[in-house]
């Protein structure tokens, strides 16, 4: 990407007691984008969100934020907020004047300080909450008053770290939608921390996926979840079934033939590969085909065996164990056609996917 | 059946033991203290009827009213002077690593472990005609001759402040412990320079603390006579020095009651404060804590 | 964040190691002169004139003052030990039962907590000539007992709060009484907070002045009487050889209770 982008960090290296966390790390993140930092705990993604914020200073490279350099700033001066993960709401002060604070500091004059908390309450629907104290507030109000306490300063950026991890899950799933709501009525980038890869791909425009301190992937979530770039990626991202393959001949139109353990197939993949190439061949549990053996008319798939089928509401997940040891998982949707649809346990299947639907990815990567 | 009998027996003495003690040797007493005071004096019977107020008219006496005055004086500048000392000390405290932190707050209590009297002593020493610091002043030349430290109100200032220093910064850390860190980054991220999340947050988070250390320090600055006698010389400065001369010497113990019960209506008065200050920072259920 | 080659960052830490540093002086000046002066042959201790021990011969052979040191033991042992029993019962009263004035109950310890000893003390000497208990060794003890409960009861009542109430539950119903599991699973689980009591406990009784000036009699002296009768009029050397004593005696005991701590934790 060039160097116009909104925010960039250019070759940030951040050591803690020697450790680096991140080293030489790039990222660059566009104007009014919701952006995710997908990771495991520990990739060094909430260092990320700190650096932004000023809370560190990076040991090497350089932090560029709408075209000023920002790394030497303090973070009192930055042109961003965070909402924080525990919400760090000030415990002695009202919801009015946690979000006046910012404000306060600024030096807005005492009538806009009014009409602007207003404001941000209204987008974060608490109006009638301006004199409580934070210790009055449930746990979705204190992080609706957080939010507000940020937004209120009109950052250029919005930093959230983990900011929905201490909700319960109903609650999650409706301030995520509170949030992209918010995110599009004020049009501020939005950077927001977590290691839930369902909330990243539910609400972002673009996720970085990272592990150990390098980014792994940077893409929409579609791509992220489709094309992921490497074993780790595509692991942390959702369940996925693994087959490892090599590659016997190419065929025209990106088009391979693979042996995939003791059986051959047409893969189709997006680079070019030579005979000889080992290949990984993934395959979301989604994207498997079960038949009752019996009914299948060629065994050009695999065989094995139900070893576990659990109702799940919406899917029936299975495990299956092909006779060749490995084992993969299905998750079929129902067919309200077929309300009985299951399987007993040692049934003979037969897996098949749809051709085009794998994704391949090459063995030698970094995984 | 026979182990419901038990526990409830368990349960009933130690619920027993609990209330009996306490009621004893702390209710009763305070309560005795404060009847007392309304008594007459008796030299072979300690306090006798008829109700009196005169031992508070007593207290309110020029003379005596005088040295109440002084006390609160004497324990105000000590006070002031151990929060000055140990808030930016609890604060540098708090900042650091908790092995460090630990090792100097234990370094902080190694003194008590010597009897406070022999430690004011040691002051004594320190602070003679012929004391090290005498020494020291004379012979960097700052003063010609050795300069009357002992004696003063400065010694005793000195001394009480050493005495006291300790319960300043024990219940300050404990403010500074319970002060998230994210809230200073919060402020930060704010805006507030450092003068401001100092104003803004850390100061009023920190109060509760501050009151108590104050609290802890006041009361019994005023009752140390012991350092007002080793260090202070004839005069009587403290209302301890007062309250110990009615008690034991003079016998006279509803006047000395009177002056502990102006010492127990301060406390209280201090104690709503710091109850005051905690309900202001009140936090996620972690500072109401105080119940025990 | 200022960085640690950041010139101001360098000043701030050397003011900061500087203002710790002249606290711990003033903490520890006055001590240091004690012991340094309980081995200097000098009497007033104006100039070092050699090594010698003489001053704790002369504390050895200060039949007065080893009795008085010897009852101050004792009454510190005993008050701490049965203050460590009884405020461990407290704690689990508060914590465990539920019973009538128990919001009484944690105020009174609090008064207790913050009472200056002055009051404290009058408060005692009151209750013992009402009581008619004689002003000697059990008026003592009962004092020092009481005023170290409250710090007891706060330690442990600390440590019990941490307590998963699942493992109470857990031994009453695998049929455990009372009395047992406060033996055998509360007791075991509370002991380094219970420790820590006793050695709070402990260092209060023997630092105490003010409270034993009041309820101790003619019959049983304790140390800070007959210290203050020494160290009133002058100077006495004893006093520093005894003060060097009772900071080594400290010391083995806080090192003693550190490593039972620590081995309880290892377990």
């Amino acid at each position: 990407m060039s160097s116009s982008s909104f925010l960039a960090l250019k070759q940030i290296t951040k050591r803690f007691d020697s450790h680096a966390v991140l080293y030489e790390f790039d990222l660059n993140i566009e104007d009014g984008e919701f952006f995710t930092i997908l990771g495991p705990s520990g990739c060094g993604k909430t260092t990320v969100l700190r650096l932004i914020a000023g809370f560190e200073a990076p040991d090497e490279g350089k932090i560029v934020l709408d075209g000023t350099d920002i790394s030497r700033l303090e973070a009192e001066k930055r042109p961003t907020n965070t909402v924080f993960q525990s919400y760090a709401l000030f415990p002695h002060m009202t919801v009015f004047d946690n979000v006046a604070f910012g404000l306060k500091m600024a030096g807005v004059a005492k009538a806009d300080i009014r009409s602007r908390v207003r404001e941000a309450l209204a987008v974060v629907q608490l109006t009638d909450f301006e004199q409580r104290k934070p210790h009055q507030l449930s746990g979705g109000q204190k992080q609706r008053v957080a939010i507000a306490r940020a937004i209120v300063n009109q950052p250029k950026v919005l930093l959230l770290d983990e900011s929905l991890s201490a909700l319960d899950y109903k609650l999650r799933k409706q301030m995520q939608i509170e949030l992209k709501r918010i995110q599009r009525q004020l049009g501020i980038t939005f950077i927001y921390v977590t290691h839930d890869q369902e909330e990243a791909l539910s609400m972002s425009d673009r996720v970085l996926v990272m592990n150990n301190g390098q980014p792994q992937q940077v893409g929409t979530p579609r791509e992220i979840y489709e094309s992921p770039r490497n074993l780790f990626v595509a692991r942390f991202i959702g369940e996925i079934n693994v087959f490892d393959a090599t590659i016997i001949e190419a065929r025209d139109d990106f088009q391979y033939l693979a042996q995939i353990h003791d059986k051959q197939w047409v893969i189709h993949a997006n680079q070019r590969l030579e005979p000889g190439d080992k290949v990984h061949v993934l395959l979301r549990p989604e994207d498997l085909r079960i038949e009752y053996l019996e009914d299948a008319n060629e065994a050009d798939g695999m065989i094995g065996e139900v070893v576990e089928s659990n109702y799940t509401g919406k899917t029936l997940d299975s495990v299956i164990r092909l006779d060749n040891g490995v084992t993969v998982q299905a998750s079929e949707f129902f067919n309200e056609d077929d309300p009985d649809f299951a399987y007993k346990i040692n049934q003979r299947v037969w897996v098949n996917w749809v051709h085009g639907w794998e994704h391949v990815i090459k063995a030698d990567e970094l995984s | 059946m026979k182990a419901f009998i038990a526990n409830l027996n368990f349960r009933r003495l130690v619920i027993t033991l609990t209330i009996s003690w306490l009621s004893i040797f702390v209710l009763l007493p305070h309560l005795m203290v404060v009847g007392t005071s309304f008594l007459t004096a008796d030299a072979d019977n300690f306090a006798i009827w008829p109700i009196t107020l005169d031992n508070y008219l007593k207290v309110l006496d020029d003379t005596y009213a005088g040295v109440f005055w002084d006390s609160l004086v004497l324990s105000g500048i000590t006070t002031v002077i151990a929060l000055g000392i140990g808030y930016p000390f609890a604060f540098l405290l708090s900042r650091m690593t908790p092995a460090l932190r630990a090792i100097l707050l234990f370094m902080m209590v190694i003194p008590f472990w010597t009897n406070s009297l022999i430690r004011i002593y040691a002051i004594k020493m320190l602070l003679g005609k012929k004391g090290l610091f005498n020494l020291v002043l004379v012979s960097t030349g700052i003063v010609d001759k050795p300069v009357q430290l002992l004696y003063t109100d400065f010694a005793v200032i000195f001394g009480l402040v050493y005495i006291l220093l300790p319960f300043m910064v024990l219940p300050l850390m404990a403010s500074f412990d319970k002060l998230d860190q994210s809230l200073l980054e919060a402020g930060k991220d704010l805006g507030a320079n450092a003068f401001h999340r100092f104003r803004h947050i850390i100061l009023p988070l920190t109060m509760p603390g501050v009151i108590a250390g104050c609290l802890i320090v006041f009361l019994p600055a005023m009752g140390m006579f012991y350092v007002a006698d080793l260090l202070g010389g004839a005069r009587s400065l403290l209302l301890g020095n007062v309250i110990k001369n009615q008690f034991l010497v003079a016998r006279d113990w509803p006047f000395g009651s009177a002056f502990s019960v102006f010492l127990i209506v301060l406390m209280g008065l201090l104690l709503w404060l710091y109850y005051k200050a905690n309900q202001y920072v009140q936090k996620q259920g972690g500072m109401d804590d105080q119940n025990l | 964040m200022t960085r640690i080659s950041d010139p101001r960052a360098i000043t701030g830490r050397l003011f900061k190691w500087l203002f710790i540093g002249l606290v711990f002086v003033y903490l520890y000046l006055p001590m240091a002169v004690l012991v340094t002066n309980s081995f200097n042959k000098s009497k007033y201790g104006h100039n070092w004139a050699g090594f010698s021990l003489k001053w704790y011969q002369e504390l050895f052979d200060n039949n007065a003052m080893m009795q008085a040191f010897g009852h101050s033991l004792l009454v510190a042992a005993l008050a701490a030990t049965a203050a460590t029993l009884i405020g461990t019962l407290m704690a689990l009263a508060i914590h465990r039962y539920r019973f009538p004035l128990k919001s009484a109950t944690s105020s009174l310890l609090f008064v207790l907590m913050m009472s200056p000893d002055i009051v404290l003390a009058i408060t005692f000497l009151i209750i013992f000539i009402a009581l008619g208990i004689q002003l000697g060794f059990w008026s003592l003890l009962i004092a020092h007992i009481t005023f170290c409960l409250p710090f007891v009861v706060i330690t442990v009542y600390a440590q019990m709060k941490s307590l998963d109430p699942n493992i109470l539950e857990a031994a009453q119903d695998l049929g455990a009484s009372e009395a047992r599991i406060f033996r055998v699973i509360i007791l075991p689980l509370m002991a380094p907070a219970v420790l820590a009591g006793w050695l709070l406990s402990f260092t209060l009784s023997l630092d105490d002045v003010i409270i034993s000036s009041f309820v101790t009699g003619p019959g049983f002296e304790i140390l800070p009487i007959r210290v203050f009768s020494m160290v009133k009029v002058g100077v006495s050397p004893e006093v520093n050889a005894l003060a060097t004593l009772l900071l080594v005696l400290s010391l083995t005991l806080v090192a003693v209770t550190t490593w039972l701590i620590k081995r309880q934790k290892n377990q």
